[in-house]
């Protein structure tokens, strides 16, 4: 029995060079940009706002008046900002999107990942990846010039028939440019991102149970049901809330379908409305400066809000794949 | 013994047992007819009138018929089974109407507006309710290309190098920057254009400029760039990495030899799925582009024009055949800069693939 030395552990390091060294503080800078650029946006944005909302309090979010009243030498007599009505008006035009938008992108997702064939498929996922591509004014003027007359006749059977709804009820029959028509726009502009993202979960379903599911003789239906559906509902949401992110922010497809009146408008099929970020289109190259700066207080409340909406999406989308039966 | 055995295996005949029967493919197009005939039914009987009133109006038929039909012949798994396959056909249906319909309006009404002289005149001699052979988009598409690509020369290095640091460095603020990415893809469009305003033309400039216009392009085209470049360079196989340390290079020499070289094809595809990402945005255009009438070569005086900027005029300052002709050929000179950009990265792509 000789005794067996142990050597101590050895430590391995590496000392990176000089050249290394400065690759990597070079790269680390640049991947910080996107933090830099992202606080910069915060800073300026309440950097002119924030006094515009200490005044207001509150009230900037809660109030609808939006008025400026000047005297004939365009002194500023008073001044009020409220962002009621254009924040009411960007969650209704959203919210129609993501309902007409989202039933629509999921079960489309559902056909590419398990229905088609392989030829379709390829083709019909160009053809959604092309309409990710296409600029939002193209959406707005053809859902202005095109999808405007067939989706009025749509309001006006949904008020005919659930008109009893106050949603669906109008005070004026007066059904073009609401903020139905817009969120159809919406809706259409947010089938792609959606889509993707759905088809992206869903493929990411293990193999082995969609076959065990097949293996205990499952329709494609139950299959669906009992493993791809409960795998990729997280997915399925964040994908949603992405597109409902994108539909906040969206500005001359709105700007272009709606008709914008700053008031308080919550039924869908009257043609009165708008979005924050329509506000700021509208208002921004007349405004004086301190209307400019309440403008920039509106725009720092969408960023926010867009914000937080795409990171609780994200973090749904990425933390998947650890549920399901 | 063996004689026997050959005498009776005679070759079976190929079976496909997976392929509809006759009998299912006439039932199909049994349940075709019918709802076909249901929907004429529907038209005339309730308000539903118009195309897309028919094609609702067959698809619930076309469901009910096939929901029986199956529910008669195995009962109520396969009955749901093909309610989904149904919706789930008009889903994609839904999908890809609206997109033909873009496609077809947009090449139908824009191809009559087209002339030599959008692109040797620009607006200063003519305003959007003239004929259409008066005055052209060549200010619209001069301003578009400096704008873009100086957005570009700002985009491509900072993008670049967050790719390669979530992907090569790879530090303890992977996650995070990941995820800042990932957040700045979704700031809305209009933010990005009033950021610029509040911090460079109000406090130093002054001016609305094209320099601005490509600012704010930049910003949004930074997190589409990084997220495709992140993804090639995450494709490249680690053994790549290996053998270029193994040899003795440094970090950065095997990344600037071995790794980017690799997935150069890669890279090309992320800028052009970019420039597609920004070429028609609109709403930071309007807001710190300014926009002018005259072909100006220089971007940081002066306001300049752009392609987006030139269809939103004719549309909103119009209101003449004219204008809405102007709109739709502008449109046209948009979307075929879109599919032609989207057809070289799909190109580059799938060749990249088959290697």
């Amino acid at each position: 029995m000789s005794n067996t030395v142990i050597p101590a552990p050895r430590e391995l390091v590496t000392k990176p060079r000089r050249s290394d060294q400065l690759f990597r503080v070079i790269v680390t800078a640049g991947g910080m940009s996107s933090l830099i650029i992202l606080g910069l946006i915060f800073a300026f944005l309440a950097y002119r706002g924030l006094g515009v909302i200490r005044i207001e309090g509150l009230g900037f979010i809660t109030n609808s008046n939006w008025d400026v009243v000047e005297d004939e030498t365009s002194n500023i007599i008073s001044q009020d900002y409220g962002l009621a009505a254009m924040l009411i008006g960007t969650i209704l035009s959203a919210t129609v999107a993501v309902i007409v938008g989202v039933p629509i992108a999921v079960f489309s997702a559902l056909f590419l990942e398990f229905y088609s064939g392989r030829k379709a498929r390829s083709i019909l996922v160009a053809l959604i990846d092309l309409m990710a591509a296409f600029p939002s004014i193209l959406f707005g003027l053809w859902g202005f010039l095109v999808l405007m007359p067939s989706a009025e006749y749509w309001a006006k059977l949904l008020n005919k028939y659930l008109g009893w709804i106050p949603v669906f009820d109008v005070p004026a029959p007066f059904f073009t440019r609401s903020p139905f028509i817009a969120g159809l726009v919406l809706a259409i502009m947010i089938i792609p991102i959606t889509t993707s993202i759905a088809r992206e979960v869903f493929s990411q379903t293990p193999l082995d149970r969609i076959q065990a599911a097949y293996a205990l003789g499952a329709t494609r239906f139950s299959m669906i049901r009992a493993v791809v559906i409960p795998f990729g509902r997280g997915g399925i949401v964040g994908g949603a809330m992405l597109g409902l992110g994108r539909a906040m922010g969206e500005t001359v497809a709105v700007y272009t379908v709606l008709n914008i009146v700053y008031q308080v408008n919550w039924q869908v099929l009257f043609g009165s409305g708008g979005n924050i970020a329509t506000l700021i289109l509208l208002k921004v190259n007349e405004a004086d400066r301190e209307e400019v700066n309440a403008l920039m207080a509106a725009g720092l409340v969408l960023f926010l809000l867009t914000l937080v909406i795409n990171a609780i999406a994200n973090v749904l989308v990425n933390s998947l794949g650890k549920t399901g039966r | 013994m063996t004689s026997t055995l050959s005498q009776s295996t005679s070759a079976p005949k190929p079976g496909r047992p997976w392929e509809p029967t006759v009998k299912e493919r006439s039932q199909k197009i049994l349940n075709l007819f019918i709802a076909l005939a249901l929907s004429v039914v529907l038209l005339f009987t309730t308000g539903l009138n118009g195309k897309l009133g028919w094609f609702i109006a067959f698809f619930v038929s076309l469901t009910a018929v096939s929901f029986i039909v199956e529910y008669r012949r195995a009962g109520k798994p396969a009955a749901q089974d093909s309610l989904l396959t149904s919706i789930s056909r008009f889903a994609i249906a839904l999908a890809v109407i609206p997109i033909l319909s873009i496609l077809a309006t947009v090449a139908g009404k824009g191809w009559r507006g087209l002339h030599w002289g959008l692109f040797t005149q620009d607006m200063t001699q003519a305003t959007v309710n003239d004929p259409i052979q008066n005055g052209g988009m060549l200010a619209a598409i001069v301003g578009t290309l400096i704008m873009v690509s100086l957005a570009l020369v700002f985009t491509l290095p900072i993008s670049i190098l967050t790719a390669l640091y979530l992907t090569e460095i790879n530090g303890k603020f992977a996650r995070p920057i990941r995820f800042l990415v990932q957040a700045m893809s979704g700031v809305p469009s209009i933010v990005a254009g009033l950021f610029i305003l509040s911090a460079l033309i109000y406090p130093v400039t002054g001016e609305r400029t094209g320099l601005m216009g490509a600012l704010a392009l930049a910003i949004l085209m930074i997190p589409t760039v990084a997220r495709t470049a992140e993804e090639v360079l995450l494709l490249i196989p680690n053994d790549l990495r290996e053998a270029g340390l193994a040899l003795g290079a440094t970090q950065w020499r095997t990344v600037a030899m071995v790794v980017v070289p690799a997935v150069k094809s890669g890279l090309v595809t992320a800028v052009i799925l970019g420039i597609a990402r920004v070429i028609g945005e609109t709403a930071p255009i309007l807001l710190v582009s300014g926009g002018g009438e005259s072909t100006n070569f220089n971007p940081v005086s002066g306001p300049m024009g752009s392609i987006p900027y030139y269809v939103w005029k004719s549309f909103q300052l119009g209101g003449t055949e004219e204008s809405i002709q102007r709109t739709w050929a502008g449109l046209l000179i948009l979307l075929l800069w879109v599919l032609l950009l989207f057809t070289i990265a799909r190109y580059i792509s799938s060749r990249s693939q088959k290697r």
